[in-house]
């Protein structure tokens, strides 16, 4: 584990995640939450834990984002918070 | 002091794992939106997986897998060199169970925009009272 890439990548997840809740826009909302996820995936592999990282790539990081802006395709992009 | 300074440091991987838990616990329960209530779920799901990751970690070990674990030289395994597997599969389950759940969650907030028009909780609920 190099700790220098794992706070840099922490910090990142950070930023993603608040960003994700108050972006006013549900698509860009749902591609924030894309990048969480890999930022996710991203420390997972440092951290070793390898099956971990490859599922969160696909399911996390590739099948919730597909959701997410499907969801958003059927209903609006409009939120008020 | 700088005992609890070095206490602090060393395990700041539980420190935003703490920080990424209550982000979601926010938008969970402040937010108005359902899509975002969603979002902060997820963020509460990863957060968890976290800090199991976190646990199995170790300085210096290496991922657990066996090098010539069919060959002919038989040797000893020292677990010390090797970072702990089992919350890794603990947390596949889990990953699997939030996207599970991601999918039934958005899929319930499609029927309710069908049916309301909105996906705004306040303006939904002055929709169930007037109607």
């Amino acid at each position: 584990m190099i700790w220098e890439l794992d706070m840099a990548i922490l910090t990142l997840v950070l930023f993603c995640a608040v960003g994700a809740i108050t972006v006013k826009d549900l698509l860009g909302a749902a591609i924030l939450f894309g990048a969480y996820s890999f930022m996710m995936c991203l420390l997972w592999a440092i951290m070793g834990a390898v099956d971990v990282a490859f599922t969160e790539a696909s399911v996390g990081a590739g099948v919730s984002t597909v959701f997410f802006v499907a969801a958003v395709f059927r209903t609006t992009r409009r939120t008020k918070d | 002091m700088s005992g609890i300074v070095a206490t602090i440091i060393a395990k700041y991987n539980y420190w935003i794992y703490i920080c990424l838990m209550m982000i979601g616990l926010y938008a969970m329960i402040t937010k108005r939106n359902l899509i975002k209530k969603i979002v902060g779920m997820n963020i509460f799901q990863t957060a968890i997986i976290l800090f199991y990751v976190s646990i199995g970690a170790k300085r210096g070990g290496t991922i657990p897998i066996i090098e010539h674990a069919h060959g002919g030289q038989s040797h000893a395994v020292e677990a010390v060199h090797y970072i702990n597997p089992l919350p890794h599969v603990l947390m596949l389950t889990a990953i699997v169970v939030a996207v599970a759940t991601l999918g039934v969650a958005l899929a319930l907030a499609i029927r309710i925009y069908n049916r309301y028009r909105t996906l705004e909780e306040d303006e939904i609920l002055s929709r169930i009272r007037g109607s």
